[in-house]
């Protein structure tokens, strides 16, 4: 069966492409696009996307599904669910599960799995080092083996600079990157907030953005030891962002990437109601970090928006600031955000967000690239850029509703995802048939 | 409804300077009520207040449950010994349990900053803040405020410094933003250690030296050094601090002869206070206690609707 998408305004920026296509699909693969009205479709369906974006399929490369071990909170059913909602053809799964994925078995479990219960595309990052401890190196070439793409300890920094150099030299043999989360932890201490105006205001324990950036210059010190590609995760201030930007001058194989939360919020949104869905792992920074963040994914200095989707239950954010637990969810809420505050402020087009949020993924990722041309897999998101909606606790497809943005009035999501041809979201309604 | 601006008192920014004030007066009436040898009156009779300390405290639990009963309310003490927190259930939990037994007031003292705000959630009682973690405890800054102007007549234009743990102070967290909302100016005195990121934010400035411009302050308000911080070592010994920090007699000397020293209590001796300093300051410490038992009944009076059923 084939399929014919026709009249949507197609991007893609890698094929110098945006303007009106007609595209056809045939066995989950692009066969051809063509000027609209000039593509036959033999036998199948046939989609008008009239009004409609087509891009291809968005990539969030640090989604944490919580499978195995905190299916409460979210499991890989839900959370690729959750993706699709949001317009994301494919994830990347971070592996501080219960028991955490650090093992050739533990890789294979999480990508069979997806592929039983989601549409959506899983990819798996394995830990680094054995439980995510930081001190023993965990069996990289078997998770690389069985399909882990890449590794990190997300969710705290390798304090260890020997055992980071390590890891950094060891995962180089099977070409893969290494993602980093950057903290000195004797820095961040019990810190739950920015170190500065919020930390202050609140009376909360400071987290000051030193730690952040001494990891991150870290890094790139290893970055230019071992060679081995290296990706900061979850960028939140421009001093770190200028780091990364020396290093790329160097020539160093170095990306990074930010968060929805950390280009949209800053410490300034933590009031006196200590809202525990603004508690994050980095922290939020200050307003002008979060200016030079959009500045520079705009520009291009950071490479990708990754959601660094964090689900909780609902009884473990309505706790006191203090003890509850960090993270927002991402997935539903990026591209929306996106749209609205940068795309429809004129600061961002199409084209930069179809490179910062599909085409960077999975070039960090050294994953085939996909494109609206023929040969490619048939992963697209469809995007509806006048649809008005708003950000509700009860509306999430995720089994979590700990979003920093509850309230939020924007413009734009996704209306249509396919995968491989398939459709995981149809006019804006979950779908798991055949098209 | 409250008579003052705010149905409860979280933060001191809660109250504007005119509430503050009214506060103070109110205070006054009910100081001299605390001097009668029958102290009791009974303006909150049949009201419930709880006192939900979840955070061990004998001073401030004290002069709450005392203002209390003054008031001739039903005082009732929840503390976490034999609160249900203990078996693991979360302050939504309790307050909403708290809420089902229709409480009117409810004065809580927590660990963590910004507890008290989740009971406003979830009850519907009237809410004072008793010490929130690090963040704020406002009946101690009111209590100071009145101690100050009962002592020099007026709050603005005082110059107020405030000494020791700042970083970990939540008096200092409600005590600096209200003096700067009475017009008194704000100078936090301690190593960088014992400061906060940003204490301009709460409206003070910043020296590292108290020899520098002791002479200058009219208050010199010391904070207790908490002896269970130390483990972070934001100092080498008690004996370096007390040697910069501490308020002996050549420090007392240095005063203002008008200048006055507070503690919010308890104090430390030897260490922020020589045994000196501590009695030259005795009768102004014991009036600060003596003040808060006033502070806290007019507070309960004022948020309560401000009527008297006698």
């Amino acid at each position: 069966m084939a399929l014919l998408l026709k009249n949507a305004r197609c991007v893609d920026p890698s094929v110098q492409l945006d303007a009106q296509r007609d595209i056809l699909i045939r066995d989950g693969v692009i066969v051809e696009t063509g000027q609209c009205g000039t593509v036959k479709l033999p036998k199948g369906t046939a989609v008008d996307l009239a009004g409609k974006v087509l891009v291809p399929g968005l990539f969030d490369m640090h989604v944490h599904l919580r499978e195995p071990g905190y299916e409460y909170k979210e499991d890989i059913a839900s959370g690729g669910a959750a993706a699709a909602k949001g317009g994301f053809a494919a994830v990347l799964a971070m592996p501080n599960t219960k028991p955490v994925c650090d093992s050739g078995p533990r890789v294979s479990f999480l990508l069979e799995k997806a592929r039983e219960v989601t549409a959506t595309r899983v990819y798996a990052a394995g830990a680094l080092s054995v439980g995510l401890a930081g001190e023993a190196l965990a069996e990289i070439g078997d998770m690389t083996a069985a399909g882990a793409v890449a590794f990190t300890d997300d969710g705290r920094g390798v304090q260890s600079d020997g055992m980071m150099r390590r890891a950094m030299d060891y995962t180089r043999t099977f070409g893969k990157p290494v993602l980093s989360h950057c903290q000195v932890e004797s820095l961040v201490g019990s810190g739950v907030a920015n170190e500065g105006v919020a930390s202050t205001r609140l009376g909360l324990a400071g987290w000051p953005a030193a730690g952040e950036e001494m990891q991150i210059a870290r890094d790139i010190a290893l970055c230019e030891l071992t060679g081995c590609p290296l990706h900061i995760q979850h960028i939140t201030t421009a001093a770190g962002v200028e780091l990364v930007k020396a290093a790329k001058s160097r020539g160093l194989p170095v990306s990074c990437e930010v968060t929805p939360h950390h280009l949209f919020l800053s410490e300034d949104d933590l009031d006196c109601t200590y809202n525990t869905n603004l508690k994050m792992n980095p922290p939020l920074r200050t307003a002008a970090d979060a200016q030079a963040l959009r500045a520079a994914l705009v520009a291009g200095d950071i490479d990708c928006i990754a959601t660094d989707h964090a689900p909780h239950a609902a009884h473990e954010k309505a706790l006191e600031f203090e003890l509850a637990p960090f993270g927002t969810t991402g997935l539903e809420t990026a591209l929306g955000l996106v749209l609205t505050e940068l795309v429809a402020t004129g600061q961002m087009d199409l084209s930069t967000l179809v490179e910062r949020m599909s085409h960077a993924p999975r070039r960090i990722l050294n994953l085939p690239p996909v494109q609206l041309a023929a040969g490619s897999s048939a992963d697209l998101t469809v995007i509806d850029l006048e649809l008005p909606w708003q950000v509700e606790a009860d509306g999430f497809v995720s089994k979590s509703a700990n979003s920093a943005f509850i309230g939020r009035q924007l413009k734009g999501r996704a209306t249509d995802v396919y995968v491989a041809g398939y459709a995981s979201l149809k006019k804006g309604e979950l779908v798991g048939e055949s098209c | 409804m409250s008579a003052l601006s705010s149905e409860h008192l979280l933060n001191i920014e809660d109250l504007t300077p005119e509430d503050i004030y009214l506060v103070l007066d109110t205070a006054r009436s009910f100081k001299e009520v605390n001097e009668r040898p029958i102290k009791k009156l009974p303006t909150l009779r049949g009201r419930t207040v709880v006192n939900l300390f979840l955070e061990p405290s004998t001073r401030t639990r004290t002069s709450f449950e005392i203002a209390a009963k003054r008031l001739s309310a039903d005082g009732i003490n929840f503390s976490a010994s034999t609160s249900a927190t203990t078996k693991g259930e979360s302050l939504v939990d309790t307050a909403q349990t708290l809420d089902a037994m229709n409480c009117d007031l409810v004065i809580i003292r927590h660990r963590y900053a910004g507890s008290p705000y989740i009971l406003t959630q979830n009850m519907r009682a009237h809410i004072i803040n008793g010490g929130d973690g690090k963040h704020q405890h406002p009946t101690q800054a009111l209590l100071d405020l009145f101690t100050m102007r009962e002592h020099f007549g007026h709050i603005e234009g005082l110059q107020v410094a405030i000494v020791g743990d700042i970083a970990h102070s939540r008096v200092f967290g409600s005590l600096a933003p209200g003096l700067r909302m009475l017009g008194a100016s704000v100078t936090a005195i301690a190593p960088p250690t014992l400061l906060p990121a940003r204490p301009d934010v709460l409206g003070a400035d910043v020296c590292y030296s108290l020899d520098e411009r002791l002479g200058q302050f009219d208050v010199v308000y010391m904070l207790r050094i908490q002896q269970e911080r130390l483990e972070e070592s934001p100092f080498p010994t008690l004996r370096e601090y007390s040697r910069f920090y501490g308020i002996n007699s050549a420090r007392l000397a240095a005063l203002k002869p008008e200048a006055i020293i507070m503690h919010p209590g308890p104090v430390n001796r030897g260490v922020e206070l020589s045994s000196a300093a501590i009695d030259n300051a005795r009768n102004l410490l014991l009036y600060q206690v003596n003040a808060g038992v006033a502070v806290r009944m007019a507070l309960m009076y004022l948020l309560l609707g401000g009527e008297s059923e006698a």
